[in-house]
Formats: C-alpha cells, structure tokens, sequence
C-alpha cells in the first residue's frame, strides 16, 4: 500500500497562462514580478497504492499540456520564492470536493467527505524579496479563509517541497445542550443579549437581543415554561428575532404610528394598488421567498434582491458568492420551486485606488481588506456563483462612494419562472402538512457560517465573528436546483418547500411549521460534515446549498432517492405536527421545547422615534467651467466610467435568453436595463432595471426615494416594457438605524416610495433592508472612526415587455437622425455628480435642490413614450439619471461611435438655467432619443410638446452649442470614449 | 418519418441542455436530456439516438480542469457504448463545457484511444473568464454540422478556452481539413488579436472535428443565437435593414448548424 497521506502537483508543461496572467495583474499593482508558474496541489489522506495514486494523478492531468509528480518538489529552476495557499480547515474546499468525487467514480468507493482530499494552489515566483513574497501572499490570500506558506528557493529544495499537512478540523466534542441561567438582572441580560452565551472558551458570540427582548425571553422561560433556557433555545430566539429575519426596525411602532414604516407605507401602497388594478398582475407579494407576477397566461416571473454586505466586508468573494447563489435559493424556494433565469447585481464601494488602512481593533492584524481587493472580490464572487450555476446575470451597476469603505453594500437579484400551474394546481400556494416528514438537501452542517444572522443585524466591529465567513458550493447547488425545478417539482414529491438561508434550518424549519403548526426534529440525523458539533450549531449554521422540504412520508424516499441519481445528498430529519410546539431532541432528548407562537411572535415590537431634519444649503456660487474639459473629468470619474470589466466576466448569454445587452452599441457602453426573453418559443420578454440616488439621501431622502423610483420606472419604459405592468423591489441599506434623525430619513424615504409606487401603479412585490451599515474601528494612526454608508435604496423594476423585438437600446444608429429630450430640465443639482465633482475639487459644497420628482405629469408622457417604443417610431433610447444630459448624450454617441450636434437652446428647460446647469442637472422625467428622418412627424404628432428635438446624429464629434449659440462641446467621441473606458480597465 | 433523436447530455454542472434541446427541436429533429447518471444505470437507451450533443456549462465546477471529470465519468462507465456510437453513423457536438469534455474523451480530433486526449483548451490568456460576441471562419472541411456554412457571427462564454495542440498535432488537424472554425476579424484571420480571438487559442482555433466530419467540437455557442433577437446588435442592424427596405430575418446563424444535423438523416 501507499503511505496514506501523499502529494500530487500538477503543472504546466508549455506555457503557463495562469501564471503570466497573474503577472501581469501583479505588475499593474506595483509588485516587481519577472515570472509566476502555478501548479495545482492535491494532498491525498486515502488508503491508495502506488498504482493506484498513478492513476488518481493522471485523471487530475491533462495529458496535452501537463505534468504531475507524487510525493516530489517540482522542481524548476527560475524562482525566488514558493508559495502555498491551501484553505484554513473547515473551509468549504470545492476542489477537493471534485477530487473525491472523481476518486470515487474511478475505485469504485467511497472515502471519507472530509478528511481524505484537500486542494492548495502553489506559485512559483520570481523576482521578489522576501518582503514582497509577504505582501504577495496577502495579496492573493484572506488569513479569514486560507493558509499559507512561503518559502524560499533553498528552503523549498531543503524540505522536499511543502509536505502535507491535512487541515482537518478538530473540534473538542461538545454533544449536549447547556443551560443558561436567565436572572432579573438589566445589566446581566444586557451583556447576554449583546455578547451571547458565555462558555468555558469565551462568549459564543452576539445574539444581538436588546433588553425588551430579553424581557421577553425572560418572563417567558421564568412565567410561562418555569425553567430556564437551553442554549439551543436562546440562539434560536436569536437567529428567528434578529432585525435580519423580522426587520424589527421597519415593523417598530415608529412616532406613535402603530402600523410601523413597512405596513404603513411600503406594503399599504402595494394593496392599495392591487385593489385599484383588479387584474392578476400580482400574484404572490411579501409573502414568500420572493414576489411573483404574471407573466403570460402560463407563466410568472418572480424577483427577489437580497444583500450581504457584512460577509463581504471581511471576505468579499466568500460574501458576495454566497449572497449570490442565496438568492439564486429563494427563487428556487418561491412557491414549489422557480427556475432561476436571470441575476442581478449591485456594488456600491470604495475608491479601488484608496489605500489608506482602517483597522476592526487597535492591532495592525486587523486590517480590513482594501477598497480594491473588496472590489475585485465581490466582482469574482458573483463571476463564480453565478456563471458556475448556468444562470445569466445580465443586470447590475456599480456605485462609487467613501462612505461604503467601512461596509460595501452588495446587492444580489435573482428571476425566476414558473408555471402559474403545476399538475393542474396553482403553482405559488404550497403548506407543510400535518404527518409530513421534513427533508433537508443539499451540503453538510459544519461550523461555517454561524451567527450570520445576528452578525449582520450589527455594525461591523472588533467582535464580528469570523466564523460567519463561507464560501459558495454553486455545483452542489446546481445539482440539486436541477433536481427540484425540472424534477422533483413536476413529480409532486414535495408540499413544501422554502431555502436555507440566515439562521439555517432552525429558520428554515420552524418558518415552514408555522404551516402546519409545529414540529419534532432529531438534530442527531443532520448530516455533518465533521463530529464534534454542539447542538446549537447545528441547529443555527448557515452552512451553504441546503433547501428544506416537507414531504408525506410515502414520497419522502422518493425524493432522498431522486437526489440521490442526481449526486445530491438528503436526509430525513424530522416531522412537521400540528402540536403549536417548536421541539427539537437530540440523540432522543428533548433539548428544545418552545410554544410557536412565542417562537414567531413573542418579539416585543420596538417603539422608535424619530426626527427630521431640513437641510438646505442655497444653490452655491461659482464660475462656469470649460465644457470640454469638464466633460472629459466627468467621463473619466468612478460613476461613470465604463464597467465593461465586470458587464464581460459576467456570462449573460446563458440559457439563451439575453435580448438587449448589458454592454450596447459598436462602442460596448453599459446600459441601465437588460431586456430577455425566459421562454425559447414566444418572443414576450422581460425589463430588468434599477434606480438608485444615495447622493441626494441626506439633502433630501424624501426626493431620493421619488427620483430612484421614477428612474426604475423611466428606464423600464424606455427600453420597452408594457407600461402598464412594471413591478418594483425596494432593498433599504441604512446606517446607524436606531438614530432618530436615521429614522427621520428612513421615514421620508418611505413616504417618498408610497407617493411613487401609487401615482405609477406599480406595485412593491418584494423587499428586503440592511439598517446598519456601520463600520467601527479606528484609521491608519489608530484613531477611532466611525464610517457609515449613505443611506442607500435601491429601486430594482421588472417589467413584461410584449415583444421584445421592439426593445430598445442606447446607442445612436445612424447620421441624419433626430435627437429628441423628453422631458424638462430645471435647477436641480443638489447631490448630482457634477456638484460631487466640483466639491471634490473644492470648489463648492453641495447645495441648491435635489431634482423633483412630478410622477403625475410624467406618467402621462411615460404613456406615449411607450407606444413610440413598441411602434419602433424611435431608433434609440436613454434615460437620463446621475450625470444628466452630458452623459446620457455622451453615451449614446459613444455606444454609437458616431456623433451628435446638439443646440441647448432647444432643451425645454426653466429660463435661469446655465450651459453646464442644463448639461448637468439631473432633473427626473427625462428621456433621450434619437428618430429616423421620414418617423419625425409621428413622433412629434403623439408626443406633443413633451419632446423637443434638441439636434442632430451627426459625424464623428459631439458638438454642443450654448444657449448663447457659442459652440461649448466640440470633441471627437473616439477621445470621449477612450477616457471612459479608461478608468476601471486595469481590473 | 420519424424523427431523428438527439441525446442532450447532462448533470453535475452543464446548463446549456434545456437551450441545446430546444435548438434540436427547432431544427426539426426530437431531443430528449438524460442526466449521465441515468445513463449509467441504463446504458442501452443510447441505443435509441442518432445524435449526442455535450452541451455547455460548469461540469464539476471546471475543477481540477475543466471537462476532466465529466470525461473521465464518461470513460470510467460508458466507453464501450461511446465507442460503439462514435464508430457508427452518427452524430456528436461538444459545444463550450461540452467541447472541453469530448476532447478530454479524445474523440476529437480522435488520434489517440477513448479517454486520452490529443488537443486542450488552456486558460484563457487574460486569466479571466469572459462572454460576448465573435465572428468565425469556416475552412474548406467535411463536418456534416457546417455544411454550407463560410462563417459564422455567435456568441462565446468561456473561462478555458485557449485551443493548444502540439506542432505535430496540428500539423495534422491542417492536413486533414478537421481545423474547421476560426476566429476572424472582419472576415480575415484573427491573428491572435484580441478580442477577435477572445481566448489566445493557437492559430485562432474556435473548433475542429474529427476526421469523419461527424463530430464537432466548439467553444462558442450556436445554440445562443437561434433567433436573430438574440444577436447582440440587432437593434443596430434591424435599423440598417429597415432603412435599405430590407426584411428583418427571423432566426439566427446558430441555427442552421442544428439544421444540418437534423438534414442529415432524412
């Protein structure tokens, strides 16, 4: 037999492309790297013979362009430095995962899930110091999530290579549930709330209760069960109760408001609008995994946008891929399951060129992840949960600001389809029967991803448990997806079904009870992926890719056994009853016995209160820049430079379904709105959009939640959709939320949706918040700071488009054409990026109006827009949003690569305007288009005086002619787009 | 007459096979899915197709490489069926994921045994996964896929797909005629040129086939652009059309290579 535990690295024969690239991107950061070679490490811990590895290693090769050696250094002459990075034990290890599986099917057995294959990456670097290999491997690794090893050249000879050593993960056997002692005590149950259950290793970490709470809990084990509480329990409590899981900050009685900001504003417009319609737009609103609305007389579409913005702040891939194929899960959990077809994304970030460090303690080790490494993190994050799962992700944005350095906000969507019937029975109607067994799919429970849930309903701070890092398994979730939408679902193996996400099955679980009305669980029957495990972890861990089932017991095995055939593990852990009883046993002892109700209800509703505060700075004072050298700083700053990188890394062509593209015209420019068609035989389609202004948030949150609700809206419009059926999601990501004057903003920002939604009859069909975006820790000389994101909403729209073979795209077609602004333009520049860029500069602070928003006036032109679109009387088609009409024009020319001669003394616009006022105002309402020659009369006839032609497509410059008729914009597009694409290409 | 079947290949990770069935429907020609393990379990019932098609995805995440695992499944269980199938007058089309899998099989370009390969598909050189649009050289060659076919507009989406073979290798794809599909910049060879040739691929090498013409490997995917809706300036060249009192065609260049395969049973 071979020694049990051996070592295989597999390296390129010929050119090694990995490696070179990484070079160059190395080299982009300043780091002096002549040349990396990369091998791929396996580190085998299996009964195998000599033959046996031989085999295994040459299945791991491609024999064309790779070697392999067992148990040797590989040796190469030209290299300083040796690095390993191989992951910290307990870390989902995808490619080890692929190993076993590949061993399996070669020998013909089984080995052991986690203990027989670990993977590591090992780069052979030359030209670098030992300082630079240090700062190489921080670079490339997350001490959250990898190890590794440096060595130098000699030391990597003397030692035979870097051996093997097997991150397996030992935890000290904690199998039973303990008692927690709950006191009258303010001051105990404070501190229990805020540092969690202490044991002999210290505090668990935060259950994030505030003292009503744990009045609650309290009186509850002390009056009512007359014992105290097990920590299984109170963790429960924790993860059911967190403001993740019951947005206690938007359902609290807010300034004697009994209904609280959600009902009173949010939801009372989405019923009051459901009422009016009286058709079946809306079929499923708030009350599942996502929002469903009709599609065509088959189907519906469902949207749901998710964030995870904490994981990301501490390990930005780990975060943003599980934030990903999260809500990738609740499509596949909205009703009996919905076919995932389309993602979203959403990155509001730092400056990637800030380099000044901020710290989580007083301790350099505490670094926080740069503005950059964030950026490229939470980039290849979704690159890999979404192109791995086989799901398009055509729709996103990027959003640049300092105030998201502490805690980037990363946005995540996902749409699904779904047949309105399945078998003849409504599809979105599914409930957990009494008897039923409760099944559990997908990966394993491990310590990975505990406390997630009570973790992000807190700042970010020196106590944020790392243990909330995971990384994504989007294979194991494929298989599995695959099983359920295009299976198991049609097969009618299940009555319910809903995803694992925050707080694991123990929200998974006892939410779907709440059908039936109670459930018994034998924790011991969850699959682990190593022992050791307390009861509570299991209990509570966010452990990735699981979906939870309630199936009669007669189909129960059918399920196991489907998933089964299809690589997928699932396991019988319990029964749903209608008892009103939550109980968990553990090895056949009751360790968890809770009333339901409690369970799910006995959160004291907080009463919060709030203020607002007017701000108003008058409209500042300075002189008119140059035009063409303003325009070129515009283009060239983080908010409007392309992100081609990001559009092109994401695969959007997948499943066949893209129509309009995220990247438009010959000049690829980034359009604000995707447009596909979900089914291969019918040309209807679907709008995707978003609008969002967190720059006008703290001048006026009110004006802030109109504007990005009209732009959502607008640009749905625009680009094609039936105007009568646009859907809209609202995703809240506050800061510092328990603030009155935060609150003050929320509230404004609530009535603001309220008065939109209502006047556009477009309904709220699925929501989710974030309340603290809070960074605490201290700056480069370890003063403390605190960095709070701007409050943040993020309109997302989807619409039905009729026929997508009338969508619309930005770029100008052709010489001759028509340019027409829809729309007026008034003095609103508060907040615009144009008066971002000239306080940057120091040359004003923010002051004068952030835009209005008229939804009434609007909605009536919106109409007529819309009908130019689907009678193709237009040729191409812009809103305009942040950057107003320079940049709606600029990137129509430079989508078009063609030209434009545009006169603003044509713009309809308020008289005391300026040539850069008119050019940078971001005034609501507003739509750019261009109309061929012999289609002007039409246009002009059904759009009145709403639309003016302001010029002309024309050559290959933009020229602009002032008010004064000076000609003040007279540049080539070729130069405009090259300072566009500039900015963010080295990514 | 009944029409020709095509098996639509799938399982831990392709998601290109709902796409690809529906492209051999579209076509003309019946297609069913069959997960690789059901396969397995019931090897005769490739018996009943005349058609196999790899269809694209992430088959084992691509790790380890990727197509590896899926190839070496195929070849652990299946290879008396695939040889069986290959040697006989049928059909195979790799596309993407699928393309890395039969040429990790080795049945393109079919130099070597089942199971051992004679071409790769490398890292892209940027390192970085990529999609969008190219356009395609079609070489005097006898694919039954590509009859009639000189080039090809079609969309790619890849992480691996840097076509290397050694010289000798080559050499002989050339001498053949099986080095079908390469990337072009207006309508002229590529040159390694980015992004006309997305990847770095040898001699601009987008899919070749084996020396029967009956199977075809390619890393973009014609099941993408069936319609001419999906092309991604058609809003461009629906205006250019319209304007010259042209009509706006109805389908997609991708379609005719399913067409083809369809035709050449009937």
């Amino acid at each position: 037999m071979k020694d049990s535990v051996f070592r295989i690295d597999v390296f390129s024969k010929g050119k090694d492309y990995r490696g070179e690239a990484l070079k160059k991107r190395l080299n982009s950061y300043g780091y002096a790297v002549e040349k990396i070679y990369v091998s791929d490490s396996y580190i085998v811990n299996a009964s195998l013979s000599a033959e046996e590895a031989e085999k295994l290693s040459a299945a791991l090769t491609n024999r064309v362009t790779q070697q392999f050696v067992i148990d040797k250094p590989y040796v190469l002459n030209n290299f300083d430095f040796a690095l390993e990075i191989g992951f910290l034990p307990g870390v989902t290890d995808n490619v080890a995962h692929t190993v076993r599986e590949i061993a399996e099917d070669l020998f013909k057995k089984e080995f052991d899930r986690e203990k027989s294959f670990f993977s590591a990456v090992t780069f052979f670097i030359k030209g670098t110091d030992g300082n630079s290999a240090e700062m190489i491997s921080a670079e490339l690794s997350n001490p959250l999530i990898n190890r590794t090893k440096i060595f130098s050249k000699s030391d990597y000879e003397k030692n035979g290579g870097f051996g093997v050593d097997l991150p397996i993960v030992h935890v000290k056997e904690h199998a039973s549930a303990d008692e927690v002692k709950i006191i009258d005590d303010d001051e105990y149950l404070s501190k229990l709330g805020k540092m969690g259950i202490e044991d002999e290793r210290g505090f668990r970490g935060p259950l994030a209760l505030d003292l009503p709470s744990m009045h609650a809990v309290r009186d509850y084990f002390l009056k009512v069960e007359k014992r105290m509480p097990r920590d299984i329990e109170l963790e429960a409590i924790a993860q059911t109760w967190s403001e993740h899981c019951k947005h206690t900050i938007f359902s609290a009685e807010i300034d004697g408001e009994k209904d609280g900001v959600f009902k009173k504003y949010i939801r009372a417009a989405t019923m009051e609008i459901i009422k009016r319609r009286g058709d079946n737009f809306c079929i499923s609103i708030f009350e599942d995994n996502a929002g469903g609305i009709e599609f065509d007389e088959n189907y519906m579409v469902s949207d749901k946008v998710e964030t995870h913005n904490s994981p990301s702040a501490l390990d930005p891939f780990g975060g943003s891929i599980t934030g990903i194929v999260g809500v990738n899960r609740d499509e596949m959990g909205f009703g009996l399951g919905a076919l995932p077809i389309a993602n979203r994304y959403g990155f509001c970030l730092a400056d990637p060129e800030d380099n000044d460090p901020i710290y989580r303690s007083k301790d350099k080790s505490s670094r926080m992840l740069s503005p950059r490494r964030i950026m490229e993190g939470v980039v290849s994050g979704v690159n890999s949960g979404g192109n791995t799962s086989g799901i398009p992700t055509p729709q996103g944005f990027v959003y640049f600001d300092k105030s998201y350095k502490g805690k980037p906000l990363v946005f995540v969507g996902t749409v699904g389809l779904l047949p309105k019937k399945i078998n003849g029975k409504p599809s979105h109607i599914k409930k957990a029967q009494n008897g039923d067994l409760i099944v559990v799919a997908g990966g394993r429970v491990g310590l990975d991803g505990i406390h997630g849930a009570t973790f992000s309903s807190e700042a970010l701070s020196e106590g944020s448990p790392a243990g909330a890092v995971q990384i994504g398994d989007p294979i194991t979730q494929k298989k599995m997806s695959d099983a359920i939408v295009k299976e198991a679902r049609d097969m009618e193996l299940y009555n319910s079904i809903t995803d694992n996400g925050a707080g694991g099955i123990s929200c998974s679980v006892a939410e779907m009870a709440k059908e039936s009305g109670g459930f018994v669980v034998d924790l011991e029957k969850v699959p682990l992926k190593y022992p050791g495990l307390a009861p509570w972890q299991i209990w509570v861990s966010e452990s990735q890719e699981r979906m939870t089932f309630s199936c009669s017991p007669e189909k129960a095995q059918k399920l196991i056994d489907l998933f089964k055939s299809r690589g997928v593990e699932a396991t019988v852990i319990g029964t749903f009853n209608d008892s009103s009883r939550a109980i968990v046993k553990y090895k056949g002892e009751v360790i968890f016995d809770l009333d339901m109700d409690f369970l799910h209800n006995g959160l004291p509703r907080k009463i919060l209160s709030s203020v607002t505060e007017k701000c108003s700075n008058p409209h500042p004072a300075y002189a008119e820049p140059e035009h063409g050298v303003l325009l070129k700083e515009m283009l060239g700053r983080l908010n409007m430079s392309s992100f081609e990188f990001i559009s092109k890394q994401f695969d959007h062509e997948v499943l066949s379904n893209s129509c309009t593209k995220p990247l438009q015209g010959k000049g690829r420019v980034n359009s604000n709105t995707s447009v596909i068609k979900p089914l291969f035989d019918s040309y209807k389609g679907v709008v995707l959009s978003q609008g969002m202004y967190p720059s006008y948030s703290d001048h006026d949150p009110y004006r802030m939640a109109l504007a990005s609700i009209d732009t959502a809206f607008r640009n749905a419009v625009a680009s094609g959709a039936n105007i009568n059926k646009i859907a809209i999601l609202d995703n809240f990501c506050w800061c510092d939320s328990l603030n009155p004057a935060r609150l003050g903003q929320l509230k404004e920002a609530a009535k603001g949706c309220y008065d939109a939604a209502i006047a556009y009859n477009a309904p709220f069909v699925s929501g989710k918040d974030s309340m603290f975006n809070d960074f605490k820790g201290y700056d480069s000389s370890f003063k403390e700071v605190k960095i709070s994101a701007l409050p943040t909403l993020l309109v997302s729209s989807i619409a039905v488009c009729d026929d997508v073979r009338t969508a619309q795209t930005i770029d100008f077609k052709s010489e001759g054409d028509a340019v027409y602004l829809v729309g007026k333009t008034s003095k609103e520049l508060c907040g615009s990026e144009y008066f971002s860029h000239l306080s940057e500069k120091g040359i004003i602070s923010q002051g004068g109006v952030v835009p209005s928003t008229d939804c009434e006036k609007y909605i009536s032109y919106y109409k007529k827009y819309s009908e130019a679109v689907s009678s193709s009387l237009i040729a191409s088609s812009i809103t305009l949003e942040t950057g107003g009409l320079a940049f709606a024009l600029s990137r129509s020319a430079m989508a078009g690569l063609i030209g434009a001669e545009i006169d603003l003394s044509s713009v309809s616009a308020d008289s005391n305007l300026r040539d850069d006022e008119i050019l940078y105002s971001e005034s609501q309402g507003r739509i750019l288009c261009s109309v061929r020659k012999d289609k002007k009369a039409g246009f002009e006839k059904l759009m009145g005086e709403n639309a003016k032609q302001i010029g002309e497509v024309k050559g290959s410059k933009l020229c602009v002619k002032g008010i004064s008729g000076k000609t003040i914009i007279d540049e080539e597009i070729s130069l405009l787009h090259s300072v566009y694409k500039k900015r963010l290409a080295k990514y | 007459m009944a029409k020709v079947k095509a098996l639509i290949m799938t399982g831990y990770g392709i998601n290109c096979d709902a796409e690809t069935k529906f492209a051999f429907e579209l076509a003309g020609g019946e297609a069913e899915i069959i997960h690789i393990n059901d396969l397995i379990k019931n090897k005769s019932l490739i018996k009943q197709f005349r058609i196999i098609a790899f269809p694209g995805g992430f088959s084992y995440g691509d790790d380890t490489g990727s197509g590896k695992a899926y190839a070496n499944k195929i070849r652990n269980n299946l290879s008396e069926e695939f040889s069986e199938f290959v040697s006989g007058d049928n059909l195979v089309i790799g596309i993407c994921n699928g393309f890395q899998i039969i040429s990790n099989i080795g049945i393109v370009p079919g130099y070597s045994k089942l199971g051992e390969g004679d071409v790769a598909l490398e890292h892209n050189n940027h390192g970085r996964y990529e999609c969008g649009w190219v356009d395609l050289n079609v070489s005097e060659n006898n694919s039954v896929f590509l009859r009639g076919i000189k080039s090809l507009h079609v969309p790619f989406a890849h992480g691996e797909g840097n076509f290397y073979a050694e010289e000798s290798v080559m050499k002989r794809l050339v001498e053949n005629k099986q080095d079908a599909l390469r990337y072009s910049k207006n309508g002229s060879p590529a040159k390694g040129e980015y992004p006309f040739n997305p990847n770095g691929a040898m001699d601009d090498i987008a899919g070749i086939t084996d020396v029967s013409g009956r199977i075809l490997g390619m890393m973009p995917h014609p099941e993408r652009y069936l319609y001419f809706c999906q092309r991604e300036d058609w809003t461009y060249q629906k205006e250019m059309l319209e304007r010259e009192g042209k009509k706006v065609p109805e389908y997609g260049e991708g379609l005719k290579i399913f067409q083809n395969a369809v035709e050449y049973f009937q």
